[in-house]
């Protein structure tokens, strides 16, 4: 812990006359032309083609580049903590509340949404079919030792399965349940080959359906389904305050145009295979001021 | 190499339509190329001169030194690749540089990986050289360096060897590269730290296997190509 303060300080030390000489001109230009943005996400939004869809927009009004580097939730926020990052787009509230609390990130927006669904084998040995809630459903799975597929790798969506587990009051474990410790795709490639289910977010799920031989089982929220299943993408730039290398005129640049109706409306026009993918969240007329205030906290609000 | 397809006849070629835009392989051919030559140049310059120094000398704890060198063959690459992220990380020692996503980064992480084959392999060449070539080369009154020359020129066979396995061992890891570089691809379709083996990986993450199973292809095309090269520099391995 001391040597990691230890070093951040004298990193700190050293970047901060460097990021003051790359902030550039003020006369009249941004000051950001010609830099890059390293973005962590996920790999949802990687894989499904999106932001290679809307970047470009960006990169041409600033004049600047995007990397962004495609991980899970958990090694995404472990690339920002470490000052690797200047920017993350992720989708695991209770994460990302962590992050915001520890100091790491600030300024966070919700950005959009799309849903997770129960996919599996169309015979549906479990039965999740009739299950009437995300946690039934599993539970029925549980109940069935039927084959099931986790991604096992501390990404949003494994963090969302480990909550739907927990309120499905199951411990899940054994020969049935399946820690792959890889990515969606794969997570699905897997669940094929076994006949086994899994929770996929419905946008990886989409993009890779012609080659799967799975089907939704339990709709989410978008298809209708419970709304435990909804699955929400939030934006958030690295604090400046603990990492002074990081580009943060350009995360806010980035978060406020993503967060913007273009931007918006460019997700929402996104599709593949005739399908659109992501919910734009963050425009609207009547501002949800509750995603300001971290999960856990909701309730006492009222 | 980079000669564009006929659309016209290219999935007649490859049976099916590339499913990438244009600029994406050639570029992603270029980094894997890129990133492996100059860290086996690297390792090279250091490796040879080392194992030829450590060939020619006796001193204690030379055979503890062999063996580090031959358990650095076996470091699995993705924990280079971690170790290389933690110095090279905001927090690690090298920070202040911003090194962590860059070629840069997997230049450093290749390096490490390609190092010990190229040494361990040019000391077993160096030690194979018969004694009657150094004696007769101290025997015509050459200096330490004419030695070393004399014994480097018996041994380029084997050294080319070493080269290649340094090659190999770099150009077809993806452990580290993945860690290290992020394996990143700008929204244009070009390549900017992604390798054929991280596409590779990506292209199965997604269940498109032939897609996968093609740019494989294209890596072991590329290996065979640099061995051809390599091999005629080197005068013929094993003529």
């Amino acid at each position: 812990m001391q040597r990691r303060t230890f070093m951040a300080t004298v990193a700190a030390g050293v970047a901060a006359p460097a990021a003051g000489c790359a902030r550039g001109g003020t006369d009249g230009d941004p000051g950001v032309a010609g830099e890059t943005l390293t973005l962590a996400t996920t790999t949802s939004t990687v894989d499904t083609g999106l932001l290679d869809a809307i970047h470009p927009d960006f990169e041409d009004l600033y004049g600047v580049t995007v990397d962004a580097v495609p991980q899970g939730t958990g090694a995404a926020l472990e690339t920002a903590r470490n000052g690797d990052a200047d920017v993350v787009m992720v989708h695991a509230r209770g994460l990302e509340d962590e992050f915001l609390r520890n100091g790491y990130g600030v300024n966070r927006r919700d950005l959009m949404s799309n849903d997770f669904v129960v996919v599996g084998p169309g015979d549906d040995p479990a039965g999740v079919r009739d299950a009437p809630s995300a946690t039934a459903a599993l539970a029925a799975i549980a109940d069935a030792r039927a084959p099931f597929v986790s991604r096992g790798d501390d990404s949003g969506t494994h963090a969302k399965e480990l909550t739907l587990w927990a309120a499905a009051d199951a411990d899940p474990g054994g020969d049935w349940y399946r820690e792959t410790g890889t990515g969606m795709g794969e997570a699905l490639n897997i669940a094929t080959q076994q006949d086994a289910y899994t929770l996929s977010d419905r946008g990886t799920f989409v993009s890779q359906r012609p080659r799967l031989d799975l089907v939704v089982l339990l709709e989410g929220p978008i298809g209708g389904g419970p709304a435990a299943l909804a699955n929400p993408y939030g934006v958030m730039a690295v604090n400046p305050g603990v990492h002074g290398n990081v580009n943060y005129d350009l995360a806010m640049a980035y978060i406020g145009w993503i967060t913007a109706p273009d931007a918006q409306a460019a997700i929402a026009g996104y599709e593949v295979n005739g399908e659109q993918l992501f919910f734009p969240e963050a425009v609207s007329e009547d501002p949800d001021l509750r995603q300001y205030v971290p999960e856990g906290r909701r309730d006492e609000e009222g | 190499m980079t000669v564009p397809l006929d659309p016209a006849v290219a999935p007649l070629v490859v049976g099916f339509e590339l499913p990438f835009r244009d600029g994406y392989l050639p570029s992603i051919i270029f980094v894997s190329l890129y990133v492996s030559v100059t860290a086996v140049a690297l390792s090279t310059l250091v490796s040879v001169p080392v194992a030829v120094a450590v060939g020619l000398t006796e001193f204690r704890g030379r055979r503890l030194l062999t063996s580090v060198v031959n358990t650095g063959m076996g470091f699995p690459s993705v924990v280079v690749g971690l170790a290389v992220l933690f110095v090279v990380s905001n927090q690690g020692p090298l920070g202040p540089l911003e090194l962590v996503f860059t070629r840069e980064a997997m230049i450093l992480s290749q390096f490490v990986l390609a190092t010990p084959p190229i040494t361990a392999i040019t000391l077993a060449a160096v030690a194979g050289v018969d004694d009657g070539v150094r004696d007769a080369a101290h025997a015509l009154g050459g200096t330490r360096v004419d030695v070393a020359l004399a014994v480097l020129r018996e041994a380029r066979y084997g050294i080319a060897t070493a080269v290649l396995a340094g090659f190999g061992r770099a150009i077809s890891e993806v452990g580290s590269v993945l860690i290290v570089g992020g394996n990143i691809a700008g929204a244009d379709g070009v390549s900017k730290t992604r390798t054929l083996t991280t596409a590779v990986q990506l292209e199965a993450r997604q269940g498109r296997y032939e897609t996968a199973m093609l740019l494989g292809g294209v890596l072991l095309a590329l290996v065979l190509a640099v061995n051809v090269v390599v091999v005629r520099l080197g005068g013929g391995v094993g003529r």
